[in-house]
């Protein structure tokens, strides 16, 4: 699939996507095209959905009881959330970077094998290959490289999340989700991951969501506003900032409210 | 992929299996009491349930009365209940509100293995060192009475009115305690006046579970009540619980006979008494937010 | 004011007084069995077996009994428990189902134990025909500490962090694979806990396997699980009640009161102590 209009190869369709918890509707009639290679935002005020939708692209929300969406969300052309759909092998495509980051209380070598070992790699070589490479690609290879048989548990909050992400390449995704990866850290660890996002866009499609407008204008190239559980207004990021379509839109950047 | 669904669904009918355990056993449990009770019904017939004379192995006229064996049970429940009930409550109190933190971590573990002493070895200590206590102190014939049982008792209900009490206080919010403060009150009476009010609830369904688990105790009882089957309410005469009476007697009735299944009946009369205290008792911390759903 | 202030020390020093006798009476039963049953220990004592009707000799048949009781209730409890946890944990929506589940886990924790003797009778030594023996008295027993295994279990799983599953899961594991290597190995030292509390429990309980396993002198050690076994806690009991000349065999009465309690203190010790290491282990 291509977009017309852009030329850019579209990675997820999402078409008339509704979603429930329980009797509680959350994201109302998404629809909404996101390009491969391309770093897309989602921003909007807490609540408005935004996680809710991210979380809905790996069918983390699966998780939950008493969930259940409506209308399609394609990957590559194939839904997401057909009853023949493999959800574990959809996780696979899909990596996710989580808020607070959560090394598991293991060596820094054993969060990053956890994935591939999951996966059926067994070889002690392609493993360590595998690792050097994603530390490598999440810029903490020259931090760590001396104890990588420590524990995880022992690295700065910048560091840990640098490892998640590296621990989320490992399983070779096409599309990496991002729920707010740096709220929790300094600014100067919320530069360096930053710096990273821009890197990585050249191999994967990243979805981040981020209460943090500059950020969003700094790292992405589409910015989707949400608000209270809608799509309000998807563009190109220069547009979305410069001069928005939605009066809601242009408050919420302005900081009129939100 | 087929294969890899496959294998979740069987895993997750295994665990739910596993789970389901517990139901089954606690059906079980009704199944095979009341299985074994039912013959009963028809020879000698249930009335004699409620005789009030048990004396199931006799010559003349064999009599099967609960009568005598409920009395006992609850004679010295209600006697253990109240011996414990200053110590359960006072204890909870003193350690989540008075005690400080290093005093806590000895009192707690102490407790704790007070939960853990086997009731046979209590029973023991019982025999040989309470109940000639019991016996020179009142000027009786025998140390073996109601009120040597409910000593024991009380020490075994103690642990569980003291812990979940516990649990009740410190469930109690802050702001109750910073309010009643503010307001002027003493430490003292900001504890029994705010804090205690606010958590009976869970202290009185600690004082119940405390009970269930006294009505239901066997082997103590059984080494220091005396084992007679009276209707009694006096403390200092020997009486007879269902539990000692079930223990003692089942190892010489004949399997099948009407006193065998008169045993179970016995069972079932105790296992409803602790069904009802328990469940009573866990709606109330349900309730309150102590047990979660 | 000061006279308020001194009626509150005083109270406070009732209180005190009323939770330190508590622990003073706990003290004063470890201390009684301890001093006369001290003397009574000899390796003879824990390696022989029983003469003229348990007045004299050793009491190695009814410890071995104890093990293998304990093993065996063990062995089926620890599992199913385990399983039954992470169902109710991870598998199980809100619905009415767990709801029965959880019912009938606070309904076996109330059942006295002399009902599961009964029970253990009916259905294990009668119906089933396994006699009185190891293995009907190991499955009741098994019955009865199954709701402390459950509930300790539940806790050690609730304590491993909601990120731990997601993460994971995320990283495109399956549900099993998640629990199986980044849930249960977190908390399996917590579920041990639990178990060890059982086994404490089921170690010192008489009833039950009176009806349903104990023996009070068998002459020979059990060769199988269709034996029938002399016990620690019942062999006490008979002793100290049953025993014609039992106010003169209080050594051996006091010596296997220690032996029992040293068992059951240890377990419940060891619980506790790797309750804290555990706690100080994984602080989420």
């Amino acid at each position: 699939m291509v977009d017309i209009q852009t030329g850019n190869k579209i990675k997820i369709r999402v078409g008339n996507m509704n979603f429930f918890y329980g009797p509680v509707q959350a994201l109302f009639d998404i629809n909404m095209d996101i390009a491969e290679r391309k770093v897309t935002a989602l921003i909007g005020p807490s609540g408005c959905g935004k996680s809710t939708f991210l979380r809905t692209l790996n069918r983390m929300n699966d998780i939950i009881d008493g969930t259940r969406l409506e209308g399609k969300v394609l990957i590559d052309g194939s839904d997401l959330y057909s009853p023949m759909t493999d959800v574990v092998g959809l996780r696979k495509k899909v990596g996710m970077i989580f808020q607070k980051s959560n090394p598991f209380p293991k060596s820094i070598f054993d969060n990053i094998a956890y994935g591939p070992r999951i996966h059926g790699v067994k070889d002690k070589k392609d493993l360590i290959e595998i690792v050097e490479n994603c530390l490598i690609k999440s810029a903490l290879w020259d931090e760590v490289k001396d104890r990588l048989d420590t524990s995880a548990m022992g690295l700065s909050g910048g560091q840990q999340q640098r490892l998640c992400i590296a621990r989320a390449l490992a399983i070779n995704p096409d599309v990496v989700l991002m729920d707010e990866p740096a709220s929790a850290l300094d600014p100067k660890s919320t530069l360096k991951i930053e710096d990273l996002i821009s890197d990585l866009k050249k191999d994967y499609t990243i979805i981040i969501v981020t209460h943090n407008m500059q950020q969003a204008g700094r790292v992405s190239d589409y910015t989707a506003f949400f608000y209270e559980g809608r799509l309000i207004e998807f563009d190109e990021t220069e547009k979305i900032f410069t001069k928005p379509n939605q009066k809601q839109t242009e408050d919420y950047i302005t900081g009129r409210f939100g | 992929m087929t294969k890899q669904r496959l294998k979740a669904r069987i895993i997750k009918y295994f665990l739910q299996s596993c789970g389901s355990l517990s139901i089954i056993i606690v059906l079980l449990i009704f199944l095979f009491l009341f299985k074994e009770a039912l013959p009963f019904i028809s020879e000698p017939g249930i009335g004699g349930l409620f005789h009030s004379v048990w004396n199931p192995v006799s010559f003349q006229k064999e009599e099967f009365g609960l009568l005598p064996l409920i009395t006992g049970s609850v004679l010295v429940t209600l006697l253990a209940t109240l011996i414990a009930i200053p110590f359960g409550i006072i204890g909870a109190v003193y350690i989540s509100e008075v005690a400080t933190a290093k005093e806590r971590e000895v009192l707690k573990p102490f407790i704790e293995i007070l939960a853990g002493i086997p009731s046979v070895v209590l029973g023991f200590f019982g025999l040989i060192v309470v109940a000639p206590l019991v016996k020179d102190i009142f000027g009786l014939n025998t140390g073996l009475t109601a009120l040597t049982g409910a000593v024991l008792l009380a020490f075994m209900a103690i642990p569980t009115i003291m812990s979940i009490s516990e649990d009740a206080i410190k469930s109690v919010p802050i702001i109750y305690k910073e309010a009643s403060l503010a307001l002027g009150a003493s430490r003292i009476e900001t504890i029994w006046k705010v804090i205690v009010p606010a958590a009976l609830s869970g202290i009185v369904a600690s004082v119940m579970l405390g009970m269930g688990r006294v009505v239901g105790e066997t082997m103590a009882v059984m080494m220091v009540t005396g084992n007679a089957p009276v209707v009694s309410f006096n403390p200092f005469t020997s009486v007879r619980t269902m539990t000692a009476t079930i223990a003692a007697e089942m190892g010489e009735v004949t399997f099948g006979s009407s006193h065998y299944a008169s045993l179970f009946w016995v069972g079932i009369v105790l296992m409803l008494m602790t069904f009802v205290l328990n469940l009573v008792s866990y709606r109330v911390l349900k309730k309150y937010g102590m047990i979660d759903k | 004011m000061n006279k308020k202030r001194t009626g509150e020390k005083i109270i406070y020093w009732l209180m005190r007084g009323v939770t330190y006798s508590v622990v003073l009476f706990i003290a004063y039963i470890l201390l009684d069995i301890l001093i006369h049953g001290l003397p009574a220990i000899s390796w003879n004592f824990l390696t022989g077996f029983p003469e003229k009707s348990g007045a004299e000799g050793g009491i190695l048949p009814a410890i071995l009994g104890t093990l293998y009781l304990v093993i065996g209730t063990i062995v089926v409890a620890l599992p199913l428990g385990m399983f039954s946890a992470v169902y109710l944990t991870e598998y199980s929506k809100q619905n009415r189902f767990a709801q029965s589940i959880r019912m009938a886990i606070v309904t076996l924790a109330g059942i006295p134990s002399i009902v599961f003797g009964l029970f253990g009778l009916g259905l294990f030594v009668i119906t089933l025909n396994f006699g009185s023996s190891i293995l009907a008295g190991s499955l009741t027993l098994a019955c009865m500490i199954l709701p402390t295994i459950i509930v300790a279990s539940e806790e050690a799983l609730k304590s491993v962090p909601k990120y731990m599953r997601e993460g994971s899961l995320a990283l495109g594991a399956t549900k099993w694979e998640t629990i199986y290597k980044n849930v249960l190995p977190y908390a399996l030292p917590g579920m041990l806990t639990g178990a060890i509390l059982g086994i404490g429990r089921a170690a010192g309980e008489t009833a039950p396997i009176l009806l349903t396993a104990a023996a009070f002198f068998l002459p020979d050690l059990p060769t199988s699980v269709f034996d029938q076994v002399m016990a620690l806690p019942y062999h006490l009991y008979i002793l100290a009640t049953q025993h014609p000349e039992a106010q003169k065999i209080l050594p051996m009465q006091y010596g296997t009161a220690l032996v029992l309690l040293l068992l059951v203190i240890g377990l419940n010790m060891a619980a506790i102590i790797l309750r804290i290491r555990v706690r100080k282990k994984y602080k989420w």
